[in-house]
């Protein structure tokens, strides 16, 4: 299975500051309910950028100046809760390719990085460095340097933390596991065999 | 050298290592529901694939099932078009799937250990995060999305970053009026909602020593909302005990051998952990969230925080936000905070014991005037024995909607939902915003009687008063 190796990714950013942000707020469930993740993008963040009357709310991804970002900033522990993979997917489908925030959760992690959607991790005031050029300038260019685990933008540059493992994955184009663990099948029933609950 | 259960467990199901690092990690049980597995089937399809072992897959429907219609076609055609879809694809690869014909279905973490499915000493994942429930017996579980439901379909494995383990010690004894609830939300509140990131929890101590596997999976449950991956209970006694006699454990003389089997999976005395954390079991109380995340919590007597007592400039932002959304004012009490729906129910406390302790202080009284208040069994089979020890209707006399078994109110998928900003007093798992169905709609998390205390008496109230339990 060849997929695409992710070393650099460039685009605009928009920065949607906050801590802790859920994977409920980033896709509501009663969007989930589809059997294909096509349509999710639509619905990204849905309940903080819309009004019952569906009208909008301010929001920076209401913000025409932040129109056709493609790398998110944010604050702490961003994804938690859920393990919905509709989130990372409604992200993806909203035209987003990374994410800079100051910290993942585990679960939400791993679900972009699955679908080729890098997680940088950065300091505080490196990410609100980030978020200040976008400010004042949105059509900033940002360029995510995977193999320098660096973040360049305006002429400036920080460090980008990734967990070795998805950086390994992204950049040598193994981020989806599927080719690897079919590889290990083989060995999947030797290590079965030696389970005697597999067998009941 | 001796070892924890994690590790032990980590090694007997570790295939390889991938070229990246990660492990490709053998996942014995798969536990797949309505919401998260249909695109993972259309992925499988689209790569040619099929199910590796369809005998270790076991399907039910829960996230979207109504509670208040039993047959189908179901009002909302969505919610109709996925459990049939889930329902075409166990036929497909021979899955078995304890559909509501069976008697067998409801919320999947709570039909797994009720069927003897979850094991001591196994690995388990599923498409949701509350799988950590699993752990209560002593197996290592995951919450995955829809692409490793794939990759679980297809292998039985997955990739994996091994975890760190956090012990965790709950000594001496819980005060009366506390529950396996108060714990872990006092946990959380703690340790806090990123506090586990990179860890497993080993619960223990004599106050889980001395807990029911339901009390467990309460605990075990909300493991994920402290940040933990996971989080697990050593196999004991009570663990043997709850599973003799379920259906897919192990009888005859296989009995004997299990359980040797599943004693020798338990952290070795001595084994070395990568952090410890002890608690005093009398030094929680009652808790209930305020906030919109499970560790903005407070004992039952304490006030609302006030942002402007804030230490850290993070803290205060949290408070501010939180507060905003919840219309709560800084420093009032949490207590007489006035409640517009009860919810008894889910993943966390939809298990027959939560109904039970309930019922036996419901009687006689009333849920108060203007209060929706619902009771959802987490499964056919607690419906079941609540009915046939007339608990249902305890509830039913004190007002309560009796409902049929699924998730309901937790996530809000199904027709059960808050309406406008009506705040819930819910024995779920998660306040975020919009969590239970309306965007502007509100949580307190609390134990099951808090529930309940709360629906009596239309406010935040202190269960302990209010039932007369006695403060010990």
């Amino acid at each position: 299975m060849s997929l695409e190796k992710i070393t650099t990714i460039s685009g605009r950013g928009v920065h949607v500051p906050g801590n802790d942000i859920d994977t409920d707020r980033i896709i509501p469930a009663r969007f989930m309910k589809c059997v294909t993740f096509d349509g999710l993008g639509e619905y990204l963040f849905h309940d903080v950028r819309k009004n019952a009357d569906g009208s909008a709310k301010q929001h920076p991804l209401n913000d025409p100046r932040f129109q056709g970002a493609t790398i998110l900033l944010s604050g702490a522990n961003f994804g938690c809760g859920s393990s919905r993979e509709h989130a990372p997917q409604a992200l993806q489908k909203h035209g987003f390719r990374a994410v800079i925030a100051e910290s993942y959760a585990e679960i939400f992690f791993g679900n972009c990085t699955t679908l080729g959607m890098p997680c940088l991790g950065a300091s505080r005031a490196d990410v609100q460095k980030v978020a200040a050029a976008v400010a004042a300038n949105p059509a900033v260019e940002i360029t995510i340097d995977l193999g320098r685990s660096e973040i360049r933008f305006a002429g400036q540059a920080i460090r980008a933390v990734i967990r070795d493992s998805a950086r390994e994955a992204l950049i040598n184009g193994r981020w989806d596991a599927i080719g690897d663990l079919l590889e290990g099948v083989g060995d999947v029933k030797r290590v079965a065999a030696g389970l005697p609950y597999l067998t009941v | 050298m001796s070892k924890s259960l994690f590790q032990k467990v980590w090694e007997t199901h570790t295939v390889r290592t991938l070229a990246n690092g990660q492990t490709q990690l053998l996942i014995g049980t798969h536990l797949i529901h309505e919401v998260t597995s249909p695109q993972a089937f259309g992925m499988l399809r689209d790569l040619g694939l099929t199910v590796l072992m369809p005998h270790r897959t076991f399907a039910t429907v829960d996230h979207i099932v109504p509670t208040d219609q039993v047959s189908e076609p179901y009002a909302d055609p969505l919610a109709d078009a996925m459990i049939k879809a889930l329902r075409r694809s166990c036929r497909e690869h021979g899955i078995t799937f304890f559909d509501r014909a069976t008697g067998k279905q409801g919320i999947v973490h709570i039909v797994g250990p009720e069927q003897g499915i979850t094991q001591p000493g196994t690995t388990i994942a599923c498409g949701d995060s509350h799988t950590s429930t699993h752990g209560a017996f002593g197996a290592i579980a995951f919450g995955i999305g829809t692409t490793q439901i794939r990759d679980v379909l297809a292998t039985q494995t997955m990739a994996l970053n091994q975890l760190k383990v956090r012990r965790i010690n709950v000594t001496g004894r819980l005060r009366p009026g506390v529950y396996a609830k108060d714990v872990i939300l006092h946990l959380i509140r703690t340790l806090g909602v990123n506090g586990g990131t990179g860890y497993a929890y080993e619960y223990g101590g004599e106050v889980f020593d001395r807990f029911s596997m339901e009390e467990r999976m309460t605990v075990c449950n909300m493991s994920i909302e402290g940040g933990a991956r996971a989080g697990y209970v050593n196999p004991d006694e009570t663990t043997f005990a709850y599973l003799r006699g379920r259906p897919y454990a192990p009888a005859g003389a296989g009995w004997d051998v299990a359980v040797a089997r599943w004693k020798s999976f338990a952290s070795d005395p001595g084994c070395a952990y990568d952090d410890t954390v002890t608690i005093r079991g009398e030094e929680i109380p009652p808790t209930v969230t305020w906030g919109i995340n499970p560790g903005q919590g407070v004992a039952i007597t304490e006030t609302i925080p006030d942002p402007a007592k804030a230490t850290a400039a993070d803290e205060k932002a949290s408070i501010e936000e939180a507060l905003a959304y919840m219309k709560l004012s800084p420093g009032a009490p949490i207590k007489g905070t006035r409640i517009d729906v009860a919810f008894l129910g889910s993943c966390t406390n939809g298990r027959l014991s939560d109904f039970q302790e309930v019922a036996k202080y419901l009687k006689g009284r009333h849920v108060a005037p203007g209060v929706k208040a619902i009771a959802v069994p987490g499964s056919q089979g607690v419906g079941v024995l609540c009915a046939s020890l007339g608990i249902d209707r305890v509830f039913r006399d004190a007002g309560f909607e009796w409902r049929e078994a699924g998730c309901s109110m937790c996530l809000a998928m199904n027709p059960d939902k808050l309406v406008g900003d009506q705040l819930c007093a819910s024995s779920s798992n998660r306040n975020f915003k919009g969590r239970q169905g309306s965007p502007t709609g509100r949580t307190f998390l609390m134990s099951p009687l808090m529930v309940a205390a709360a629906a009596v008496t239309g406010r935040v109230a202190d269960a302990r008063e209010v039932f007369g339990v006695s403060p010990g």
